[in-house]
């Protein structure tokens, strides 16, 4: 596994651990444990086996024929981690880190979750290795992504429900950071982003950097070349980071998508980096939605995934050295990416990726058909029906 | 001197530890955070510490978080709280300590953050979220406005690591009884009493030590006091005082209980 592992955990000025005093022991065990088997040859293989053939490793390349065709411009290939077990990417990570929880021999392992993404994806890896699991949701969310509540009971994780603050994501990392406070001999925390304190960034985008190291050996096999350009949404920057990770050193243009939601105008937006600035929460220095008094701001996005105020720190690194761009997408072209993948290609995405879809419909007519684009498709929109359901019975004329 | 080091030398002298005492600024409002403030100041608390509200308290419980979201609801600000603290001290040269978290300093930029507040008459800092590795511009200027910077430990925090938070550490060292957020309610556990001795035994008396987090009533004073701790550090207790109290007998009540907690100090 490629690693940069950076000094002290900082990207340029962001990143570090600022986070009390209770929780540095822990950190640093976990620091270490990771340094210890991230390159363990055992270690390395019992994860790729759960990887393959419990999680369905490799995900197709997909190429979008009818979408490319129905933009026309440049050729769209979707990577199709919404294949996977339990639906997102998130599994990528989970697996990982429970992994190397038990061999950190925790006996409780807790998570946050927004869209109930990470949280299923916790649930299943913990049922699958025999730990135990607990999952922070702000209610808020609870509400919005009721069927993976329900999936988390079935698969034997205890929800507790956040009513504190925006009730949201962010609020279910501050409850699970108390608990961790509370519980910290005995309690592993599993981030479900690259956000968080040192190592965890870093972790999780080892974890998830499989999709951008599968990219680039299934677009050499089917063009004997890199990608022109590789577009992923951003809510913490798990599916992003991972898919760019492996393409940082090239020269390929890179295109993050966070979520606009009314638009960056109002304030009922997810885009930190396109609109935040640099602040200090949940242990992290990077870009935040802020008031000028440092007060973190409540967010919105149609998609409770990336409903959340703040990024890894990585991206706001490479936000500033200018190696990936940081687009956004409203809630609107939002849904409209949603509709027009499900009805040409026949696949629901989750409102999260259709960010990352939207995108591409703006992109793929500016560039010559000879080029290729790949939109990481973090996950399946079963989730989300209802959601959309009721977007579309407010705002939208049933085109049928 | 600072006031800080000033009172704990003057607490020496007449052989009395001291009482510190935690409140939240604007909680349940403004008028009433001075008539706590009075209460304090009459009860004869030796320190306060003052808290400004952040959206994102993870080391607080649900207390300290009630109060903290009342607070922000109200508006509080900045500039606010600076004047607040500058009409109380027209009334009392107490040393007065900011508990926050840190971006609440980062946001305005340490430097100018701190000038105001050594206007204001602030004396020092506890920020529950900034370790020792993220430390040096903060503590830098810090020592620029000459403030005190306050660090916590834990329980399970290691003899080498006290070491190095000891020397970036002035005021006194602030040490967290337990694992948990502020405002548990538990029995002193062994692991407590170990972390005392402990910490007693790094710190050599170099610099006070002060317990906190889980200090609720005079008999928990009294108990960490035997242990041999310099100060108590008292918080979400009088914030739940607060919260039953009507606004006209806050000053009253909090002067009753303060004194009930001075009184094991002596
Ligand atoms: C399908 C899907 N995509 C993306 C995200 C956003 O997370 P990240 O930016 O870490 O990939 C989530 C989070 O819940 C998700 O469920």
């Amino acid at each position: 596994m490629k690693t940069r592992f950076p000094k002290q955990g900082k990207f340029g000025d962001y990143g570090g651990r600022y986070i009390p005093e209770t929780l540095v022991p822990a950190i640093e065990e976990l620091e270490e444990n990771y340094l210890k088997f991230k390159d363990d040859k055992n270690f390395k293989k019992e994860l790729e086996y759960y990887l393959k053939y419990y999680a369905g490793r490799p995900t197709p390349l997909y190429f979008a024929k009818n979408l490319t065709e129905k933009i026309g411009g440049a050729k769209i290939y979707l990577k199709r981690e919404d294949l996977l077990h339990g639906g997102a990417h998130k599994i990528n990570n989970t697996l990982g880190q429970v992994l190397l929880a038990k061999k950190m021999k925790k006996k409780r392992i807790i998570a946050e979750t927004g869209a109930g993404q990470h949280g299923v994806a916790t649930a299943m890896a913990c049922s699958c290795l025999g730990i135990k699991s607990e999952v922070y949701m702000g209610y808020k969310d609870t509400i919005r992504q009721k069927l993976n509540v329900f999936r988390m009971n079935l698969l034997g994780s205890e929800v507790h429900s956040v009513k504190s603050g925006s009730q949201t994501l962010k609020d279910a990392i501050n409850e699970a950071i108390r608990d961790w406070i509370t519980n910290v001999d005995t309690t592993y925390y599993l981030l479900g982003s690259v956000v968080g304190p040192h190592p965890y960034p870093v972790m999780v985008r080892d974890f998830q950097s499989v999709i951008g190291e599968e990219v680039k050996k299934q677009m050499k096999k089917i063009n004997n070349k890199t990608p022109d350009t590789v577009i992923a949404c951003v809510g913490g920057g798990s599916n992003a980071i991972g898919t760019f990770y492996p393409f940082l050193d090239s020269s390929i243009e890179i295109i993050g998508v966070e979520a606009a939601g009314h638009g960056l105008k109002t304030n009922k937006h997810s885009a930190t980096l396109s609109a935040g600035t640099k602040g200090v929460l949940h242990g992290m220095m990077t870009y935040l939605l802020q008031d000028n008094e440092g007060q973190i701001r409540e967010t919105h996005s149609i998609s409770a995934g990336l409903d959340y105020p703040g990024v890894g720190p990585e991206h706001s690194h490479l936000k500033d050295i200018g190696r990936v761009k940081y687009h956004s997408a409203t809630d609107r072209e939002v849904i409209d990416a949603f509709l027009l993948l499900t009805r040409t290609e026949g696949i629901i995405p989750a409102l999260e990726s259709a960010h990352a879809i939207a995108e591409v419909i703006k992109l793929a007519k500016k560039k010559p058909k000879s080029e290729t684009i790949v939109v990481t498709l973090s996950g399946r929109g079963d989730k989300d029906v209802e959601v959309v359901e009721e977007y579309m019975k407010k705002h939208v004329k049933n085109k049928k | 001197m600072s006031r800080i080091k000033n009172k704990f030398l003057e607490l020496k002298q007449k052989n009395e530890k001291a009482l510190i005492a935690y409140i939240m600024v604007g909680y349940p409002n403004e008028k009433s955070t001075i008539s706590a403030i009075r209460g304090l100041v009459n009860g004869g608390a030796d320190i306060i510490e003052l808290g400004f509200p952040f959206s994102d308290p993870i080391a607080d419980g649900p207390v300290i978080q009630n109060a903290s979201n009342i607070s922000l609801n109200n508006g509080i600000k900045i500039e606010k709280f600076f004047q607040i603290i500058k009409q109380i001290r027209k009334e009392t040269d107490i040393p007065i300590v900011l508990m926050t978290y840190t971006n609440i300093l980062y946001k305005i930029g340490y430097e100018k953050f701190m000038q105001k507040a050594k206007n204001a008459g602030i004396d020092g800092f506890i920020l529950p979220d900034m370790s020792i590795e993220e430390s040096k511009s903060y503590v830098n200027a810090a020592r620029k406005s000459k403030l005190d910077t306050i660090f916590l430990i834990s329980p399970n925090t290691s003899t080498e690591r006290i070491k190095k938070i000891l020397k970036v550490t002035s005021g006194f060292l602030y040490l967290v009884s337990m694992y948990g957020t502020t405002g548990m309610q538990t029995k002193i556990q062994k692991y407590t009493i170990d972390a005392i001795k402990k910490t007693k035994r790094v710190v050599n008396k170099k610099k006070p030590i002060g317990i906190g987090f889980g200090v609720n009533t005079p008999q928990d004073a009294k108990k960490f006091l035997s242990l041999g701790v310099d100060a108590v550090i008292v918080g979400s207790a009088f914030l739940r005082l607060i919260e039953k109290t009507s606004p006209k007998k806050i000053e009253s009540k909090i002067t009753t209980f303060t004194r009930s907690l001075k009184n094991t100090t002596r």
